[in-house]
């Protein structure tokens, strides 16, 4: 960006918007700071690059390796009135943290009859991508949305890691932002004003359709766009909704797509099982038992840890034509008891 | 003989001590602070050797157990309070789960994890959890959810001699809970359900406390004439889908109980299988009877709000059955 | 100094280390053309682990951290399928479902490698106590990183270790000497207010004991009598050996910043680089543990031997790597559970969810 300018729209790197995101909430709010290990340096993908030099240190601030304690630290300096930033370096290590997060920061409002306020932002970044094996890969969303007093959040492009973000450091509780870092490299438009500020709780309908309905978020988004290509090829018209909010759901979103296209997909490349998916499922399942015209597909990750191997990973992961397979299925599939048509 | 659940465990653990000199426990809330806690003593005057008070170190002491299992034990470890899981979560779920499977299967973790899960009264946010639907997504674990006494000691049994880690979760207010207890010892194998009730008109899948739950509502659903099937899964992982299959193939609607929160709960999962796998049999809405998506309080009826009860299962059921009666 | 052992065994001990070095470098390379994942190199460390994991004997158990590889070959795991692992190939110690960070090998006492910081100090603690349990004169041994003492693992694995006595022997690699950290966006180092490690192991009264991990004599004569102090019933251990960060350590993914290893420098003083003249001419444990051997009298020649047969092994490691085929993308849902009827009933399916009856 030129200094000064006044354009709205700029084309970032994902990796550059969350940045910028984090120098809009530092520079707005003298009670934002952010943790972790490296962060004055950057971190170990460049996300708090320059921040400590044009914020100081005092509020960009080095932590030893322990996450359970920086976690119960921002909590602790939440309540007391700051709005810390937490960025723990793989989501598989928010497992060391898990104690903080579920038995504090989720719940200090709740156990406190509303005296507290713990407006925390918690930084994790995943997803099986780069050969890194079982301890840091991991998709654990559906942990954390499962968890009643957080949200949960995962952009799929620049413009929502940047707005996401930001509404997630002005929130007044925890939100527990995802990102993954296979996008972080994706280059979009980026509204970086208070415009480019996406509120926590709404989808958006990426490409509409009228035949079957794409639910999903974070890099599966793409893939699904990349489904729903192939799918229009066969002239099936996918919609896809980027969910973006994983906590709270915009079930009426979700609900007013399916309505009207009677079938759906979910994608995700976290573990089927006990995942996301299954929640919109069962939503789905419940609100549109007379509409669905078949069952609500589900499409992710086998019941295994993540493999090592660039080979296995790939296989792991689920890709474009394993959601087009699963609309063609559900577009192909005889209504129930022959009912509808 | 009739027994109540605590003494079915006592028996399980007691069997497993016996048949099997690798068998250690380590802890010593089994029966958390209920007036059932005696039982521990006996064990542990039975085995002197092979009960240990560990630290108040969830993180040391579930690692502890993992290298144990590693190395030739069959440890069962106690972390009480399900809530306190939270504070070992990195070695349950981060190297127990994955060692198997990161080794090339090399490496065997054959360790018992009990907890004590669920709304216990008054427990608050804190000591109320019920962990299972967080521990079903994640690759590697086995959980058990017992509700009889038989039912606990045979899958103590199981748990005990499966070489991969369990996860053994209880409910205090099961303990009190009285039914048969065969003379024999027997092993109930992981992953096969139990229909603890037959019925035509619907079906209630439920685990842990609310089987008993789903019992007391059949029964009161049983004189206005509905006739419900309740199905118990008995494990979550393996998950026994073909049992709940073929019972939903029967009634064409279901209800499923389950005390984890609603969102991404147990109860979401098994809706959403049956929802794909029975998607023709189905003449009604699967219906979730579930905590609330709020922490628990502490209140009794705030508390009491926020739990499956009786009362909703009956409510879910009738939904479903009364509303939708005629079909084609 | 030498490690009081035969001249052979000198000569064994060196020869595992030219044979670690020659790997990591090997590595490096192979990974600047190869996805490996992020990787750590045990580059300098050598005279630490070799002579310590020497005194081990059939059935102690070693864990160790994501800078593993040092260690198994020091204990014997065959290089070439270090490497396959590492590229993900079906031919590699794990099959491809560990890579670097998760290598494997149980029939050399190495169950698992966990790459999450201060996990595998209960761990080991826990083989400890099932050694202690079943009798078994066994010991277990937990390498790991300064950094790993920031975790509140190391307090709970400490005190139980010392509560039980267990035998275990903590071996901390502190190799964050004259390292600059994340400061110089370098590799971090540990943060800690204590000014010394063992400061923070006393208070459980483990006895401890600080080496010069460039030293093998020192690392022998610590290790020996830790490895005594565990099998004859008097606890824990907490050695920590200290060395000086290889400069090719220090950015984030590793670098052959000071080139591939010359052994002939460690006698030819003159003909070292005076841009790595310190670490070359001094911090190197490799080169040192050479000096200390040619001024005990072994032949210039026999040395070079050593590293020509070490890089010769790790050249067909390498082939070996390269050669060896992907494993089938159906191992990817295999091993999840040892019994295999339990991983066809768990239900979750693979992608794309094939029809109901797999269940």
């Amino acid at each position: 960006m030129t200094a000064g300018a006044e354009v709205a729209t700029t084309e970032l790197r994902t990796i550059d918007a969350i940045r910028e995101a984090l120098r809009a909430e530092l520079a707005a709010d003298d009670a934002v700071v952010i943790l972790g290990e490296d962060v004055t340096v950057g971190g170990p993908f460049g996300a708090t690059k320059g921040l400590a030099e044009a914020f100081g240190e005092d509020r960009v601030r080095n932590t030893p390796i322990s996450e359970g304690t920086v976690v119960g630290l921002a909590v602790g300096a939440a309540a007391m009135g700051l709005r810390p930033i937490v960025e723990i370096m793989f989501i598989d290590f928010a497992t060391l943290a898990m104690d903080q997060l579920i038995n504090h920061a989720a719940k200090l409002r709740y156990m406190s009859g509303g005296q507290l306020s713990i407006p925390l932002t918690i930084r994790v970044q995943g997803g099986a991508s780069g050969a890194f094996g079982a301890h840091h890969s991991q998709s654990l969303e559906a942990w954390f949305a499962h968890v009643p007093g957080l949200k949960v959040v995962a952009a799929s492009t620049p413009a929502d890691a940047y707005g996401l973000l930001r509404a997630a450091i002005a929130d007044p509780d925890p939100v527990i932002v995802i990102e993954h870092r296979a996008l972080y490299w994706g280059r979009g438009p980026v509204d970086t004003t208070e415009a480019g500020i996406v509120p926590i709780g709404r989808a958006v309908v990426r490409r509409p359709g009228r035949d079957v309905t794409l639910l999903s978020y974070s890099r599966m988004a793409q893939t699904a766009l990349e489904a729903a290509e192939r799918l229009a090829t066969d002239g099936i018209e996918a919609e896809v909704i980027d969910l973006r909010s994983l906590q709270p759901l915009d079930v009426p979103t979700i609900l007013d797509s399916v309505r009207r296209t009677r079938r759906a997909v979910v994608a995700h490349e976290a573990v089927v099982f006990g995942g996301l998916g299954a929640e919109i499922a069962a939503t789905i399942g419940n609100e549109l038992f007379d509409e669905l015209a078949a069952p609500v597909e589900r499409v992710g990750a086998p019941f295994a840890p993540v493999p090592a191997a660039p080979a296995l990973e790939a296989r792991y992961v689920p890709d474009a034509a394993a959601i087009a397979d699963a609309a063609r299925r559900a577009v192909g599939r005889a209504s129930r008891n022959g009912r509808t048509a | 003989m009739e027994a109540t659940y605590a003494e079915g465990m006592a028996r399980g653990l007691r069997e497993s001590l016996a048949d099997d000199p690798r068998v250690f426990l380590m802890g010593q809330y089994f029966f958390g602070l209920t007036r059932h806690r005696s039982l521990t003593v006996e064990l542990r005057e039975a085995f002197p050797d092979r009960v240990w008070d560990p630290p108040i170190a969830e993180v040391g002491y579930v690692g502890t157990g993992i290298g144990a299992a590693i190395s030739g034990l069959r440890p069962i470890v106690d972390v009480a309070t399900a809530s306190f899981i939270f504070q070992a979560f990195s070695q349950v779920v981060n190297e127990a789960a994955n060692i198997r499977y990161m080794t090339g299967g090399q490496t065997a973790v054959p360790l018992v994890i009990h907890i004590n899960h669920g709304v216990r009264g008054g427990g608050a946010a804190q000591h109320s959890h019920s962990p299972q639907a967080m521990l079903m997504n994640t690759p590697g674990l086995q959980i058990v959810t017992p509700s009889t006494p038989r039912d606990v000691r045979g899958l103590i049994r199981a748990a005990v001699e499966s070489d991969d880690p369990v996860i053994w979760a209880d409910h205090v207010r099961l303990f009190d809970v009285t039914g048969e207890l065969p003379d024999e010892p027997e092993t109930i194998p992981l992953g096969v359900a139990d229909v603890k009730r037959r019925g035509r008109d619907v079906t209630i899948v439920a685990t842990s406390l609310m089987v008993q739950r789903a019992l007391a509502a059949a029964e009161s659903l049983a004189a206005d004439g509905i006739d419900a099937e309740v199905v118990d899964p008995r494990t979550i992982v393996p998950l026994d889908r073909v049992a709940i299959l073929e019972s939903v193939g029967r009634t064409h609607r279901l209800v499923v109980v389950d005390e984890c929160h609603r969102s991404c709960g147990v109860g979401a999962e098994i809706a959403a299988i049956v929802a794909e796998e029975a998607f023709d049999e189905l003449r009604a809405p699967i219906r979730r009877v579930v905590t609330e998506d709020v922490p628990i309080p502490f209140s009794r009826p705030l508390e009491e709000a926020v739990e499956p009860n009786e009362a909703k299962i009956v409510a879910a059921v009738r939904s479903i059955v009364e509303a939708r009666r005629p079909v084609g | 100094m030498l490690p009081p052992i035969a001249r052979s065994e000198q000569l064994s001990q060196l020869a595992t280390m030219l044979r670690i070095r020659r790997f990591e470098e090997a590595l490096i390379e192979l990974a600047a053309t190869h996805d490996v994942g992020h990787f750590h190199v045990y580059v300098g460390q050598e005279a630490t682990g070799v002579p310590a994991l020497a005194l081990l004997g059939d059935g102690d158990v070693t864990y160790t951290t994501h800078r593993n590889h040092g260690h198994l070959i020091a204990r014997g795991v065959d290089p070439a399928r270090m490497l396959a692992e590492i590229l993900g190939r079906s031919s590699g110690t794990n099959g491809g479902k560990g890579g670097t960070l998760h290598l494997a090998s149980t029939a050399h006492g190495f169950p698992t490698t966990s790459s999450s910081v201060g996990g595998p100090l209960p761990i080991a603690v826990g083989s400890a106590f099932a050694f202690r349990e079943l009798g078994l004169d066994r010991v277990s041994v937990c390498l790991f990183g300064d950094g790993a003492l920031e975790e509140g693992a190391w307090h709970e694995a400490a005190n139980i270790a010392a509560l039980r006595q267990l035998p275990v022997i903590f071996l901390c690699e502190n190799n964050s000497l004259e390292a600059l950290g994340q400061k110089a966006n370098e590799y971090p180092s540990s943060t800690l207010a204590s000014a010394r490690l063992v400061d923070l192991v006393t208070p459980f009264g483990i006895p401890t004991s600080v080496v010069d991990g460039t030293d093998a004599a020192a690392v022998h004569e610590a290790m020996t009598a830790a490895i005594e102090r565990a099998r004859g019933g008097g606890g824990p251990t907490f050695l920590e050996a200290q060395t000086v960060r290889w400069p090719g350590s220090r950015p984030l993914w590793p670098q052959l910043v000071t080139g591939r290893t010359e052994v002939p420098f460690a006698w030819d003083e003159a003909g070292i680089p005076e841009a790595h003249r310190t670490w070359i001419g001094g911090q190197d444990a490799l080169l040192r543990y050479v000096r200390e051997l040619v001024a005990a009298g072994v032949a210039h020649e026999d040395v070079v031997a050593l590293d020509e047969a070490a890089s010769a092994e790790m050249d067909a490691a390498v082939a070996f790597a390269l050669e060896s085929p992907f494993p089938a993308t159906s191992a990817a849902y295999a091993d999840v559970f040892g019994d295999p009827r339990v991983n066809a009933a768990v239900g979750p399916r693979p992608v794309g969810r094939p029809a109901a009856a797999e269940a």
